[in-house]
């Protein structure tokens, strides 16, 4: 008979592993589920490679892919840092997608007022701008939270609706764009240099955002290594009654986290609509503040981890649409394949909690 | 020459990497009160769970009325007439009495019948209980009773006590050992597993010693001295705390007026709590646990707030001071949970370190923290309080209750608090590491700190306290000089009469 004991403390080794094997259980059972949606199972194996080997490797494709890596990586890791460290107090900020809506109509309104004056000064306005967009939108359940003791998990998650519905009124309406023809959208900031996220080195795929992606891996590795509100957040997760003990405020932990993640995720925003997106239209948001919740965790909340994970998640969105484009896949099957890698963390979690001990009935 | 029982033939079991019994023989006769005798991790619980079914011995066999026993599960233990009162009561605050029995038996009554049978069996026993009362306003020893009633509803044979006494108050320990002795004379056995030695002496005809899952020793207890009963339980012989003839300073601390609603639909609020202490003094608040200890530690330490001239430190208002202000002023606390409130489970004996540490050598202006003075503290905790732990990096929840315990108070005593503030400091301690943390108190005092132990323990306050107060329902009585009490004094104290003696 096999039976679960569970450990004293969680284990370092299967914590470190588990990503990984998820990783495989993900290849092994979205290339299954492939071969079942294309009626040929030996076709899995191609569909696998096609989506996780294929954009970096593949002369036809790395040239187009490999840039893309970075542009999708950057608001992704952006936005999965920032929620790592709420995740980490035990504050679950769900609502990181409209933060970053939020984020990219707040930057993109500041360049729109300033059109067609050039300065080198509006770029870095937008940048506050559109964190000060996030900020706002995740701390409105921060707020409700530490007054009303509202649930942040729901409030946020519903202010991504509400803020999916902003995004569609200035589309059609206050932001539009004058000379666009009615079309809904606003002015392409890829055609005002002040304004435009343009790529720091070229044809890399590098653009500020990303480098801000980087610099807040480190910043935050720091943060919990040696900073004392990384270890106030930490304490505050691990056990909130001995961090009030401890002198640690519960309410300035929530906003500050609330804020922090928001902050980041309204930046990735802006970095988006002023760089690789251009526009505001109504269909800017692609649920990268979504996806980032999976990596977050992918990553074990570990800044390193969150860098690696959300390379990987960025390759399954290019290796996705490659392989919509040469199979035939449904869009939905590669959300189901991200998915998946979020099920099978949680599914091998159990043995970094418990360990398996076999003994004779 | 009574018939035995319940015999037990070379019980032996084992855990990865623990022997918790080790070869344990010994009878249980018929109408005999037998004591299982040992400190925390002798093993006394894992023999009772085999006893009880919840656990199968490795080794070794049992016979009950001279027949193979062999219980696979808890049922099948109380088909044969064994019953067992935990010391943790699994009642459910919201149900009332009869409910909550009805909850833990197999083919209930109906309510009605179920509740006169309830107090026929009070009545019988002399434990007045009623069955329509809500659990969650019941005091701890008529919850015990709650319990005991579900096992003698079962009539059993043998009746297994796991430490009854360490909730109740003097008087209530009084009724409990009337019924227990009304048990014996109808021929029913107990087993009752308590490192009290006293009550031991008092209430026990035979009584069996562990230590380190092994039996190292029997005797009959009234024939013994607790000082050789002690010794054969802890393995030597070590000293009682030592108090140097103190003298008391001026005023340090002053609580006046203080009241508190809990937010806890379970707690207690505290209503109107006066006292005050000295330097050097020691103030022990006794009192059974769920009376308001936890709420009085939380205004103190300043994770409760109150209005600030409620509480003060030489004439200075604290009572609306964070934590870390408090600590600022030199006034430190340990909580009794010691894991999850004291220390946070998972995180490293370092990082616990720092949970009440920030001077500036420690975290500097930018919010940087010096790991390397963290270890340095966590080092001379460690070495000074002898706490047993393989590294510095351990987690504090896979150090030993009795080692987190000494690093808990060692963390606060080391910063030479003036007030120093302490909730049950030796719960589930064993006995070598709960005289190291009486001693240490004591040390802490005679260097101009005042002290507030609060604890159910009165044989430890008796040790340790000068002056003494009850808390009862969130109301503190009049402190007394501990010298002049007795322990009939302070039953009545806890009974929430005033005492005619001399305040101190």
């Amino acid at each position: 008979m096999i039976r679960l004991e569970k450990r004293r403390s969680i284990s370092k080794l299967w914590t470190t592993l588990t990503p990984i094997i998820a990783v495989f259980l993900t290849m092994i059972f979205g290339g299954l589920m492939f071969g079942l949606l294309l009626g040929d199972l030996a076709s899995a194996f191609g569909a696998i490679k096609l989506i996780f080997w294929d954009p970096l490797f593949d002369e036809n494709f790395a040239s187009y892919a490999r840039p893309q890596l970075l542009v999708k990586a950057g608001p992704i890791i952006l936005i999965a840092i920032g929620l790592s460290i709420g995740f980490k107090a035990g504050i679950w900020n769900i609502g990181a997608e409209g933060q970053y809506i939020l984020g990219a109509i707040f930057g993109a309104s500041v360049a729109l007022s300033l059109f067609p004056r050039e300065s080198i000064f509006i770029f870095p306005t937008m940048i506050l701008a559109g964190a000060f967009g996030g900020f706002i939108w995740a701390l409105i359940p921060a707020v409700l939270k530490v007054y009303f003791k509202t649930n942040e998990i729901l409030v946020s998650l519903m202010l991504v609706y509400v803020a999916e519905n902003i995004l569609t009124s200035v589309s059609h309406g206050l932001l539009r764009n004058p000379d666009g023809m009615g079309v809904a959208g606003i002015r392409n900031l890829k055609d005002y240099p002040s304004a435009h996220n343009s790529e720091i080195i070229t044809n890399s795929g590098m653009h500020w955002g990303v480098l801000t992606a980087f610099l807040s891996v480190i910043l935050a590795y720091f943060l919990f290594l040696k900073h004392q509100k990384g270890y106030e957040i930490k304490i505050t997760g691990e056990a909130p009654k001995a961090a009030y003990f401890a002198g640690i405020n519960p309410s300035k932990t929530i906003i500050f986290c609330m804020g922090m993640s928001g902050l980041l995720a309204g930046m990735a925003g802006l970095f988006e609509v002023a760089g690789p997106a251009g526009q505001i239209t109504i269909s800017f948001n692609s649920g990268y503040g979504f996806t980032a919740i999976i990596v977050a965790f992918l990553g074990r909340l570990n800044p390193l981890g969150i860098l690696m994970a959300g390379l990987l998640m960025a390759l399954t969105y290019i290796g996705g649409e490659i392989a919509q484009l040469m199979l035939g896949l449904p869009g939905a099957s590669i959300q189901l394949l991200q998915g998946m890698l979020l099920f099978f963390l949680l599914a091998t979690d159990i043995f970094t909690n418990y360990s398996f001990k076999t003994r004779g009935s | 020459m009574a018939e035995v029982l319940l015999q037990l033939n070379g019980i032996s079991k084992s855990f990865p990497g623990v022997k918790a019994n080790e070869n344990i023989s010994f009878e249980i006769n018929s109408g005999e009160i037998h004591a299982l005798l040992g400190e925390n991790g002798a093993g006394k619980s894992t023999l009772v769970k085999m006893i009880y079914g919840l656990m199968q011995p490795d080794l070794g066999n049992m016979r009950l009325s001279s027949e193979s026993f062999r219980p696979s599960e808890p049922s099948k233990a109380r088909q044969s007439g064994i019953a067992m009162v935990f010391q943790h009561f699994s009642l459910f605050d919201a149900l009332n009495v009869a409910e909550n029995i009805a909850l833990g038996m197999e083919n209930p009554p109906k309510i009605n019948d179920l509740s006169e049978k309830i107090e026929n069996v009070s009545k019988s026993y002399g434990l007045p209980l009623d069955p329509k009362r809500l659990v969650g306003q019941l005091s701890a020893g008529e919850r015990q009773r709650v319990e005991i009633i579900r096992c003698l509803l079962q009539n059993p044979k043998l009746l297994i006590m796991d430490e009854p006494t360490s909730v109740l108050t003097p008087n209530e320990v009084k009724t409990l050992f009337e019924t227990l002795l009304r048990l014996k004379k109808e021929g029913k056995s107990i087993l009752y597993i308590s490192h009290k030695l006293e009550e031991i002496r008092e209430i026990c005809d035979f009584a069996t010693i562990l230590r380190n899952g092994e039996k190292v020793g029997s005797c009959i207890p009234k024939n013994t001295s607790a000082k050789q009963i002690g010794e054969m339980m802890v393995g030597k012989s070590f000293s009682s705390p030592s108090r140097e003839n103190r003298v008391f300073g001026e005023k340090l601390l002053k609580v006046s007026n203080l009241s508190i609603h809990t937010k806890d639909f379970f707690g207690t609020s505290l209503s109107n709590i006066n006292f005050s202490v000295h330097v050097g003094e020691i103030l022990g608040i006794g009192g059974v646990a769920g009376n308001g200890q936890d709420e009085l530690l939380s205004a103190l330490s300043g994770e409760e707030k109150t209005s600030p001239s409620t509480i003060n430190i030489l004439n200075h208002p604290i009572g609306k001071l964070a934590p870390n202000e408090r600590r600022n002023l030199g006034l430190r606390a340990a909580p009794e949970e010691r894991l999850g409130h004291a220390a946070a489970p998972s995180m490293t004996l370092i990082e616990n370190t720092l949970m009440t540490s920030h001077s500036e050598d420690i975290v500097n202006k930018w919010g940087i923290i010096n790991f390397d003075n963290v270890k340095e503290e966590t080092k001379d905790i460690v070495s000074e309080f002898d706490v047993r732990t393989p590294t510095l990096d351990n987690a504090a929840a896979s150090l030993s209750g009795g080692n987190l315990q000494k690093f808990v108070i060692g963390r606060e005593i080391l910063k030479k608090p003036r007030v120093f503030v302490v909730n049950q400091p030796t719960w589930g301690v064993d006995a070598a590491a709960a005289a190291f943390i009486r001693q240490s108190i004591l040390n802490l005092a005679s260097h101009d700190s005042a002290v507030v132990v609060i604890s159910q323990d009165l044989d430890e306050l008796f040790e340790i306290c000068d002056t003494f107060a009850v808390l009862t329902n969130g109301r503190l009585s009049k402190s007394y000089d501990m010298r002049n009490l007795s322990s009939e004094d302070v039953g009545l104290l806890m009974g929430g009469s005033d005492l005619d003696l001399k305040n101190s």
